[in-house]
């Protein structure tokens, strides 16, 4: 047997393999993308919400991607609380500004950092938030003051399309 | 080999002998190029625009497209309407919703995640609407009816004055591919009823090619990447099966060649 | 089984090894000696062990989007075809995977029938096979009902009414199957629930069905016994391995012919109507792979009997191995039986036109006949063969059938079965 044999046999087996295991990938990509957000729920990616009946100091909740997210309508006594917060006084330091565009409305996911319970509103040592779950407290701005939650409350993409609607997402 | 032969041909002789004993009640279907059959085929984009103009214009006052939200006409594969187009279609149209926070029902203009909006509530009013008959739903009509797109395509253009002798109770028309010969709906299609925005003449069986090619559309909105994926799968296949086949070969090769 | 030791190369696997002996098992499948004379006819048992595994995997990854009931039945399928990443890919390989599956399943027992298969020491592995038949019928029939059309809902109407057949408690049944006075939302969650649960039995039985064949071994072509290992043999790794591929490609760009260009050549238009208790189709058919025993069915003017025939038609295949009184197994050296076998073959595929036709007229005289010659081959033809026939002299050994050793030169060239 010469040597070019074992090569031109080995060739043929080893083109064979590749080839096959394209065509594994192939079939194995849909069976995995199948389960990715399919296109109707992507299409439910954004909410309007219509804040025109919401009065200063009160909240409303709406449901957004499933998840639940505060509205909150801020008094300027809790505006003036926010912004006077020290940066070092922050286990996640963030400046009110970059939290509410519009200093009177705070839009935010209503989700506790820790582990994904829904704080309640008007409860707790700072004005703000309080978790039942494992006792996190957020303040005026939902930035986590005291507890075991690592971050603030998530500020999704939002914007006012008019003065009366938000679109969230 | 022989055998096989002779098995086909019995077989072959009994269904047709039998299959003679079935007379054909229609006529045989008009036909036309259709954009999107064969291997490579493809939706014709002008001929959906206006095909989901002559829907919107003149079939759906009475029939439904329940399965088909409005975002499905700027996707790629169908009219490919552009984003701008499709938030205005679907903003015309008025979309039940509720409750609000009076817990009252509403009603708003439709967003791009809507369904299309129904003629009637249910099927019952529809038919109350409609001397009894239900239109049916037009989602998927082109694959529940057994001739297809010709079927849909030739009935649209198949009113005729009914033979003589035949009579027909109120409210029922004569068509000459409509199964049984007759049916509820009048001829929905004259020309002209659509004013096409891109100029083409609105024949009868311009707006039938239309409708039907949105229909087909409608049923199968994926049809385009069916095709391309079905190309490359094939392709792929008969290249591994090659490199398979040459490889059985060699393998085999090392017993002791057989006579 | 083969009885020689095998220990694993690593530690690692000796260690595994000791306690579940997977790779022994491994090993006696890469090695089990295979007759080397197996033609094209033998790749189906991989191709559907393929179809098995295809129909679990795509039925699992619609089953995370179906919705099994009444109202939204018909509606989640259509929301797999349009939003579902791929649905409309997945949906296809499944539905017309259960047709290349009843495809290949009677390509397999054909090729049964032919070589004798079901011949003694092999009578257990095709009575495994029959009730694996059986349930793929019925997971079929149930699997079929689930996207809620016309077909569906009226299919399932008139098979579950035929149990009403049985003597004095038939009416019990159906109500008891129906879970209501009608084929609705109970009977519907019902038949998901078992059609998710028969693929496994499935499952579990063809593990069975390939055990109770490895003892014996392969039946081959000219239907003798061979020793294991032997010149007549040849290890089922890489030889078998590589054909069973190359045979199940094949296979699959047929499938693919179907999945992306004709996916609905196969079915029935009328279930993309949705299901209309009010309103009868004018033709209700089972799907094509059902007819052959609908004519039988349907031939038979009495409701019970017609029932019983139905039943009977797979029956008399579970009994085939004591009918069949012949004592050589392959048709090849059977001339007569060829024959018979051949005309069952057009019988069948007769049988099953007739059932996809009204039954009336010249259609239902058809399937009578038809319906009463298949009953006479297995009841009265193959046990009378059996004692009748002039077989053909068999050779002693696959090799000397192969280059004609043997007095019997003539029947070295019935190497290729179907040249006669």
């Amino acid at each position: 047997m010469s040597d070019k044999k074992p090569k031109r046999r080995e060739f043929l087996f080893t083109a064979s393999y590749a080839v096959g295991a394209v065509g594994v990938g192939a079939v194995v990509w849909p069976l995995v993308d199948q389960m990715n957000p399919d296109a109707s729920v992507k299409a439910l990616a954004s909410t309007e919400v219509d804040v025109s009946t919401v009065k200063p100091g009160n909240t409303i909740t709406v449901l957004w991607r499933g998840k639940p997210v505060f509205i909150r309508r801020r008094t300027q006594e809790e505006i003036s609380e926010a912004k006077s917060v020290k940066m070092e006084d922050l286990k996640h330091p963030e400046k009110d500004e970059d939290r509410a565009k519009d200093p009177e409305w705070l839009v935010m996911l209503g989700v506790c950092t820790h582990l994904g319970c829904v704080p309640l509103n008007d409860k707790g040592d700072y004005d703000g938030w309080f978790c039942p779950c494992h006792g996190s407290h957020y303040d005026t701005s939902g930035r986590i003051r005291k507890g075991p939650a690592p971050l603030n409350m998530e500020i999704p993409k939002y914007e006012f399309v008019n003065a009366n609607i938000i679109k969230i997402g | 080999m022989k055998n096989l032969i002779k098995l086909l041909s019995i077989i072959t002789l009994i269904c047709f002998t039998t299959a003679q004993s079935n007379s054909a009640e229609t006529a045989k279907f008009l036909k036309t190029d259709w954009s999107f059959k064969g291997v490579f085929g493809k939706f014709d984009r002008g001929s959906l625009q206006r095909g989901y103009q002559v829907y919107t214009e003149v079939c759906s006052s009475c029939h439904s497209m329940k399965y088909l939200s409005y975002r499905n006409l700027g996707e790629k594969g169908g009219p490919e309407f552009s984003e701008a187009e499709v938030k205005a279609i679907a903003a015309s149209f008025e979309v039940a919703d509720g409750p609000n926070a009076d817990g009252e029902m509403f009603v708003r203009s439709g967003k791009l995640s809507d369904k299309f909006v129904k003629p009637y509530e249910n099927i019952k009013a529809a038919e109350a609407a409609n001397g009894g008959a239900y239109p049916p739903d037009m989602s998927v009509l082109v694959k529940a009816r057994g001739g297809g797109v010709d079927y849909i395509y030739s009935l649209l253009q198949g009113y005729e004055e009914a033979p003589g002798g035949m009579t027909l109770d109120e409210g029922v028309h004569y068509n000459k591919y409509m199964y049984g010969n007759k049916i509820k709906m009048a001829s929905p299609l004259s020309e002209g009823i659509v004013e096409y925005g891109d100029g083409t003449k609105a024949t009868v069986e311009q707006m039938s090619k239309d409708v039907t090619t949105f229909l087909m559309w409608a049923a199968e909105p994926h049809l385009e990447s069916r095709h391309q994926m079905g190309f490359k799968a094939i392709i792929y296949l008969i290249i591994l099966t090659i490199l398979v086949y040459l490889s059985m070969k060699k393998i085999w090769s090392r017993i002791e060649p057989e006579v | 089984m083969s009885d020689h030791e095998y220990t694993p190369t690593s530690k690692v696997g000796k260690w595994f090894n000791d306690r579940l002996p997977l790779l022994t098992l491994a090993n006696h499948l890469t090695d089990y000696p295979t007759p080397k004379n197996l033609n094209y006819w033998w790749t189906f048992g991989g191709i559907l062990t393929f179809c098995l595994i295809a129909q679990i995997v795509t039925g699992l990854t619609l089953a995370m989007h179906y919705t099994a009931h009444a109202d939204m039945a018909f509606e989640s399928v259509e929301h797999i075809m349009r939003d579902v990443n791929y649905g409309w890919l997945i949906r296809y390989i499944h539905s017309n995977g259960a047709s290349m599956f009843f495809l290949a399943v009677y390509i397999h027992i054909f090729r049964s029938l032919f070589y004798g298969s079901y011949k003694s020491p092999r009578e257990i592995i095709w009575i495994i096979g029959m009730i694996i038949y059986f349930l793929m019928m019925a997971t079929a029939f149930m699997g079929y009902v689930l996207p809620w059309g016309q077909m569906s809902f009226w299919g399932a109407t008139v098979i579950t009414n035929l149990f009403s057949a049985i003597p004095f408690i038939g009416e019990g049944i159906v109500s008891w199957l129906w879970g209501g006075f009608a084929v609705d939302n109970p009977t519907l969650i019902r038949f998901y629930a078992l059609h998710y649960l028969l693929p496994f039995l499935i499952l579990g039985l063809v593990v069975l069905h390939i055990w109770a064949l490895h003892v014996p071994g392969n039946n081959n072509p000219i239907g003798i016994d061979i020793k294991k290992p032997s010149k007549d043999t040849v290890p089922f790794h890489p030889y078998i391995v590589i054909k069973d591929g190359f045979a199940l490609l094949m296979f699959m760009i047929v499938f693919s012919f179907f999945v992306f260009y004709s996916p609905n050549i196969l079915g029935h238009a009328d279930n993309y109507i949705e299901a209309n208790p009010m309103v009868t189709p004018s033709h209700i058919v089972p799907e094509w792979y059902l007819l052959p025993f609908y004519a039988i069915l349907r031939s038979v003017p009495d409701k019970l009997f017609g029932v019983i025939a139905m039943f009977a038609a797979i029956f008399v295949l579970v009994i085939l191995p004591w009918l069949d009184t012949s004592k050589i197994r392959s048709a090849v050296f059977r001339p007569l039986y060829k024959q018979f076998y051949w005309i069952l073959l057009a019988d069948v595929i007769i049988l099953g036109y007739m059932g996809a036709m009204p039954a009336e007229g010249l259609y239902l005289l058809v399937a009578r006949v038809a319906t009463a010659y298949y009953f006479l081959h297995f009841l009265l033809i193959l046990p009378v063969l059996g004692f009748k026939e002039k077989t053909l002299p068999v050779p002693l050994s696959i090799t000397e059938s192969v280059l004609g050793g043997s007095p019997n030169l003539a029947t070295a060239k019935n190497k290729e079965s179907f040249d006669k």
